[in-house]
C-alpha cells in the first residue's frame, strides 16, 4: 500500500488537463505512442467535440521512481464544468492528492478555486502546476503569486510544465510519489470501498469503479452496497489500465472495478459504500449525498409509441450519470415522458445529445425551469418542478425561488459590463475585491432562475471570455413568479408553459411568440400563437396559411433535385410533433432558450 | 421500348432574371460547343446508355436552341440520325424565343424535320417581359404563331408565366385567352419561382423587386385550371395542359419512367435505375470532349429512391399514382403503406382514390409537393 498514490487533476476548462493526462500516460508507457490518440481519457464522442471531460474515469499508471521502487499511480479524471461539481467531489474523495493545474496565460479561474476548496476540505495534498509555460502570453511569475496567495505554499513548490511539449512531466511524476501520502487504510478491517463512478456496458451490465479505503475484495466475494442494502457476487474484479485488467484480488488503498451482473441502473449510486455481506463495515463512507438537480425540464419521445424504449434508455443513462434524476410526467400535448432534473443547462444539453447519439432516440426537451416552492392559502407547501404543478393564482399564498451566491473573477475592465448584466438579472452585489491588481472578484446574490438560461453565454460575450464563474445555492427567498401559457390556435400547450418573474412576463411573452412564429413552419391553415397569463392574452403572432406548395418545373434535371429536397423535408417531419392539428418541430419546445434581447 | 433524346443548348442572348437552368450569355464558344456536342453524340452512341432503344422523341432545350444557325442544327440532326435509330414519326421539338423566329429559320427548321415548336412567350404584356428581363417584345410574341403556321408548322406549345408581381388576374386571363384564340393545342404554365442564386433572388433580397405573392400565385393557378378546363384542355401534368391527343410525348417520358439520354452541358440522362448528368459548365464540357471524354457524374437509384421518384412524378399526372403498379414493382408492403397514409389526404379532399389510383384533386394540386413528401418511403 505504501507504493500506491491516488490523485486527480483540478483544472479549469481549457487549462490543458486532458493533454497533461495523456502525457503522463505516454511518459510512463501506460499507453504506447501508436495507441495514442489525443485525449484518450475522454472516450465519449461528445467529450471530444465539446473539449470537456464530462464523466470521471480512472486509469492506473505504473511508474518506476528514481528511488528504484515501482509505484502504482491511480489517476482519477474529473469533469471541469460548473454543472458537474458532484462528480468532482466523489472523485476527490477517492484521492489523497491533487494536481492543481493553472494555465500560465489565464491564471486562476473561479471554477478552479471552488474545486480547490473542495480538495482542501477533503485533506488532499495539493501539488500546484503551472501549465502551458511555453505559450505566448505566459505570465509565470504573476500566476505563481496568485497560487501562493491562494494556497499559502512557497513559490519553490510550484512546478512548471507544458503538456503539449512534454516539459516538466518527469518532475510531476516525482512530486506525486514524494509529496502525496500513501493511502492510510487498514487491510485487516472489513471492506469499505467508495463507488466514485459507474458505466453501463451492454454485454457486462453495470461496471462499478471503486476505491478501497479499508479491507480488500476478492473475486467471488459476496458484497453489499450500504445505501441500498443489496447483496451481489463479485463476479469479476480488476484494476483499470487503459483497458480493464482482471485480478483475483484488489487490495486496500487501490482503485479498481467490479462487475456483478447488475442490470438495473437504480441499484448503483455514486458515493455509496461497498462492503462484504459476511463481515460488513460498521459505517458508510462520509460525504454520500443524493444528487440535487438544479434545473428541471421534460423529455418526451417525438413518437409517442417510443415511450417504453425511451424509459429503458433513461435508465441506462442514469446508470453512468448518477446526477440525472427523472420521474414520469404526463403532458396533454406530448403524452408520456419524464420530468428530468439536471445539474445545469450544459448537463441538459449533454443528456439530450447522448440520448440521440448513443441511444438513437429522437426526443423533445421542454422549457427548463428551476424548482420553486409554493405555499397555498390552505397552508400547504408544494415543490414546483414543473409549470403544471403551480397552484392556481386564487389558491396561492406566496411563492419562493432558489437563490445562489455567484462568484465571478474577471479583469477590472469588465466590471461595468458584469454589473449591468448581473443587476439586470435581479442580482445584488455583495462584495467586490481585488485578488491581484489585474484580477477582481465579484460576489452577487442572484435568483437561480436568472442564470440557468443564457447567463453563462452572456457573461462570456460581455467579457470576451475573461471571466470565470461559479455558484452555490444559498436557499429560498420570496419571489413574484407567474405561469405563462402558450396557446396554439386557442389550445393551451402545456409543454410550452414557463414559470417567469412578473416583471419579465410581458416582454418574455412577446419574444416567445415571435420566436415560435419563426420556428413553426407554415401549414395549410392559419396558426394563432398566443401567450397568456391566466385568462389574459399578453402577446399574439399569426402564422398565415401556406397557400401552395408545388414545384413548377419537373423535367430531367429537376427530378432528382426535387426528390432529394422532399426526402429531406420528410426527414424533418419525423422530428415534429402534432399538437391539435399543428405540426410543431422539436426545437420549438426550446424556443425560450433562443430568445434575443 | 422507345426512348428520348434531350439536347441542351447552353446559350442565351440575355439572361431572364428568374432562370436557374444552365446557360451562358457569351456566344463566343458556340462553334466549339457544337463541335463538342457532335463528339458527344458519337461517344454516347458507342456507350449505348439507351441499350439500342429506338428514339421516339427529340427535344432541343436550353438555353435558347433557336439561336443556333440552321446549319448548326442540321449538323446535330444529321449526327443523331447517323448514330441512333430515330423512328419515322418521331416527335422533334425545338424551344424557340419569339425574337429568333424568322421566316428563314422556320423554313430551315421545317426542312430538318422539326415538327413541334415550343415558344417561350411568358406574357403578352411589355411591362411583364421587361420585369423578367426577357429578350423579346410583346409584339414579337403576338406574331410568332401566325408566322410559324405560315411556314407549315401545326404543332405548338407555348410557355406562360403567372404569379409575377404586376400581373393582375385580368392580365393573366387575357394571356390565357390569347392562347385560346390562337387555337394552340398545348400550353405549359409555370408559377414564377424565385430560385436561389438567380438575379431575381438577389434583386428581391436587395428590395429592388417585389417578392412573389403565394396568395396571387395560388389564385391564378386556380383561374388557369378553370379556364382551360372550360376550353376542353386536359390538365395532364401540374404545369402542362393539352387538347386530347396533343400531349408532349417527350416531356411525358420524364414522368412515366421512359428512358432518355441527355446531351450537352448539364443535361440529365435516365435509364430506370441510374441517372447521370453532364458537367454544368461550357468550358469544362468543351475541353473534356476535345479529349474525347464525356464529363459526367452518375448516381444509382436505390429501390426507395425509385419509389419516391415514382410517387413524386406520378402524383403530378392526371392519371395519378397507380398503386397496383407500385405493388408489382415495389411490393405489397410499399403499396399498403401508401394506401394507409393516403387516407388522411383523401379525407381532407386533397386526393381521390378511385380504381387503386391516387389522384390529386384541384385543391390537392396546390400542395403536390408536401403530399408527395408525406407519401415517400
Amino acid at each position: 500500500m505504501k507504493n500506491i498514490r491516488n490523485f486527480c487533476i483540478i483544472a479549469h476548462i481549457d487549462h490543458g488537463k486532458s493533454t497533461l493526462a495523456d502525457r503522463l500516460l505516454q511518459t510512463t508507457n501506460t499507453i504506447s505512442d501508436r495507441d495514442m490518440m489525443d485525449q484518450v481519457l475522454d472516450d465519449m464522442d461528445l467529450e471530444r467535440e465539446k473539449g470537456i471531460t464530462i464523466k470521471s474515469h480512472a486509469i492506473q499508471i505504473n511508474y518506476k521512481h528514481k528511488d528504484g521502487q515501482e509505484y502504482i499511480l491511480n489517476l482519477i479524471d474529473t469533469p471541469g464544468h460548473v454543472d458537474f461539481s458532484y462528480e468532482v467531489s466523489r472523485a476527490l474523495a477517492a484521492c489523497e492528492g491533487a494536481l492543481l493545474l493553472v494555465d500560465a496565460a489565464q491564471g486562476i479561474q473561479a471554477q478552479t478555486i471552488s474545486n480547490l476548496y473542495l480538495a482542501i476540505d477533503n485533506d488532499l495534498e495539493i501539488i500546484p502546476v503551472i501549465n502551458k509555460i511555453d505559450m505566448e502570453g505566459a505570465m509565470i511569475e504573476e500566476v505563481k503569486d496568485q497560487i501562493v496567495d491562494l494556497i499559502g505554499c512557497i513559490p519553490e513548490e510550484i512546478l512548471l510544465a507544458s503538456g503539449r511539449s512534454g516539459i516538466g512531466i518527469e518532475a510531476i511524476l516525482e512530486a506525486i510519489v514524494e509529496r502525496i501520502p500513501a493511502p492510510q487504510g487498514k487491510p485487516e478491517e472489513p471492506l469499505q470501498a467508495l463507488i466514485f463512478d459507474s458505466v453501463f456496458n451492454s454485454f457486462r451490465g453495470i461496471i462499478v469503479y471503486f476505491r478501497i479505503l479499508n479491507g480488500s475484495i476478492k473475486k467471488g466475494d459476496k458484497v453489499k452496497f450500504v445505501s441500498t442494502d443489496q447483496e451481489y457476487e463479485a463476479a469479476e474484479i480488476g484494476i483499470l489500465k487503459l483497458k480493464m485488467t482482471e485480478k483475483k484480488e484488489v487490495n486496500c488503498g487501490d482503485v479498481g472495478y467490479l462487475i456483478t451482473g447488475i442490470k438495473n441502473a437504480k441499484e448503483v449510486k455514486v458515493g455509496d459504500t461497498i462492503t462484504l455481506a459476511a463481515n460488513p463495515t460498521q459505517e458508510a463512507i462520509r460525504g454520500f449525498q443524493e444528487v440535487k438537480p438544479m434545473v428541471f425540464a421534460g423529455i418526451f419521445p417525438v413518437v409517442t409509441e417510443d415511450f417504453e424504449e425511451l424509459r429503458d434508455c433513461m435508465d441506462k443513462l442514469q446508470l453512468n450519470d448518477a446526477s440525472l434524476t427523472f420521474e414520469l410526467e404526463t403532458s396533454q400535448a406530448l403524452g408520456f415522458g419524464f420530468r428530468c432534473g439536471f445539474l445545469g443547462l450544459l448537463h441538459m444539453e449533454i443528456i439530450q445529445e447522448r440520448l440521440e447519439r448513443e441511444f438513437n432516440q429522437t426526443v423533445i426537451t421542454t422549457v427548463p425551469n428551476v424548482s420553486f416552492i409554493a405555499y397555498t392559502t390552505r397552508g400547504e407547501k408544494i415543490q414546483v418542478n414543473n409549470p403544471a404543478q403551480m397552484p392556481e393564482p386564487t389558491a396561492m399564498d406566496r411563492i419562493e425561488e432558489p437563490y445562489i451566491k455567484a462568484q465571478i473573477i474577471t479583469k477590472p475592465d469588465y466590471i461595468g459590463n458584469i454589473m449591468t448584466l448581473c443587476l439586470g438579472k435581479r442580482g445584488i452585489l455583495i462584495n467586490q475585491s481585488y485578488l491581484t491588481q489585474t484580477r477582481v472578484e465579484l460576489i452577487f446574490e442572484m435568483p437561480l432562475t436568472e442564470i440557468v438560461f443564457d447567463f453563462y453565454d452572456k457573461l462570456k460575450s460581455q467579457t470576451r471570455g475573461y471571466a470565470s464563474f461559479d455558484y452555490n445555492p444559498i436557499g429560498y427567498r420570496d419571489a413574484d413568479i407567474i405561469k405563462m401559457d402558450v396557446l396554439l390556435n386557442g389550445d393551451k400547450v402545456d409543454a410550452l408553459s414557463a414559470l417567469i418573474h412578473r416583471s419579465r412576463a410581458q416582454d418574455f411573452g412577446r419574444k416567445l411568440c415571435e420566436k415560435l412564429k419563426e420556428l413553426v413552419p407554415r401549414q395549410q391553415f392559419q396558426i394563432a400563437i398566443q401567450a397568456a397569463i391566466g385568462a389574459k392574452i399578453v402577446a399574439r403572432e399569426t402564422i398565415s396559411a401556406m397557400r401552395k406548395d408545388v414545384t413548377a418545373k419537373c423535367y430531367g434535371g429537376d427530378i432528382s433535385r426535387k426528390r432529394k429536397l422532399l426526402e429531406k423535408q420528410k426527414e424533418g417531419k419525423k422530428r415534429m410533433r402534432q399538437i391539435g392539428n399543428v405540426e410543431v418541430p422539436q426545437e420549438a419546445f426550446l424556443a425560450v432558450l433562443k430568445l434575443d434581447d | 421500348m422507345m426512348a428520348g433524346i434531350y439536347i441542351h443548348i447552353p446559350f442565351c442572348r440575355q439572361a431572364c432574371n428568374y432562370c436557374n437552368f444552365h446557360f451562358s450569355t457569351s456566344l463566343h464558344y458556340k462553334n466549339d460547343f457544337v463541335a463538342a456536342l457532335l463528339n458527344e453524340i458519337q461517344l454516347q452512341a458507342a456507350a449505348n446508355y439507351l441499350q439500342d432503344q429506338s428514339i421516339a422523341t427529340i427535344y432541343f432545350g436550353g438555353g435558347t436552341p433557336s439561336l443556333l444557325t440552321v446549319e448548326e442544327l442540321q449538323q446535330i440532326m444529321q449526327a443523331l440520325q447517323q448514330h441512333f435509330t430515330v423512328t419515322a414519326d418521331a416527335e422533334i421539338t425545338l424551344e424557340a424565343n419569339p425574337d429568333d423566329v424568322t421566316d428563314e429559320k422556320l423554313v430551315g427548321w421545317k426542312t430538318l424535320g422539326i415538327n413541334r415548336l415550343s415558344i417561350g412567350i411568358q406574357s403578352l404584356f411589355e411591362e411583364d417581359l421587361q420585369w423578367m428581363n426577357r429578350a423579346h417584345t410583346a409584339e414579337e410574341a403576338k406574331q410568332v404563331i401566325t408566322k410559324a403556321r405560315a411556314a407549315g408548322f401545326n404543332s405548338f406549345t407555348v410557355d406562360l408565366i403567372y404569379g409575377t408581381p404586376g400581373l393582375t388576374d385580368e392580365k393573366w386571363l387575357s394571356n390565357i385567352n390569347w392562347v385560346l384564340q390562337q387555337n394552340i393545342n398545348h400550353l405549359s404554365c409555370y408559377a414564377l419561382t424565385v430560385e436561389e442564386k438567380t438575379p431575381l433572388d438577389k434583386l428581391i433580397r436587395q428590395h429592388k423587386k417585389t417578392d412573389v405573392d403565394a396568395e396571387q400565385q395560388s389564385r391564378q393557378f386556380i383561374l388557369l385550371m378553370n379556364e382551360l378546363q372550360k376550353a376542353g384542355f386536359e390538365h395532364y401534368e401540374i404545369s402542362n395542359f393539352a387538347k386530347p391527343g396533343y400531349r408532349s410525348k417527350h416531356n411525358s417520358s420524364y414522368w412515366k419512367g421512359v428512358h432518355y439520354l441527355g446531351l450537352g452541358p448539364s443535361a440529365h440522362s435516365f435509364n430506370g435505375i441510374s441517372r447521370q448528368w453532364n458537367v454544368a459548365n461550357n468550358q469544362q464540357y468543351i475541353q473534356a470532349l476535345q479529349q474525347h471524354t464525356i464529363p459526367f457524374e452518375k448516381e444509382e437509384l436505390t429501390k426507395e429512391q425509385q419509389l419516391n421518384e415514382y410517387i413524386m412524378t406520378s402524383l403530378r399526372l392526371m392519371e395519378g399514382c397507380d398503386l397496383h403498379y407500385v405493388e408489382q414493382r415495389f411490393g405489397i408492403a410499399a403499396a399498403n403503406r401508401i394506401r394507409t397514409e393516403a387516407v388522411a389526404f383523401v379525407s381532407k379532399g386533397l386526393l381521390t382514390a378511385a380504381n387503386d389510383h391516387l389522384i390529386l384533386t384541384q385543391p390537392g394540386k396546390l400542395f403536390a409537393d408536401s403530399i408527395a413528401a408525406d407519401l415517400f418511403a
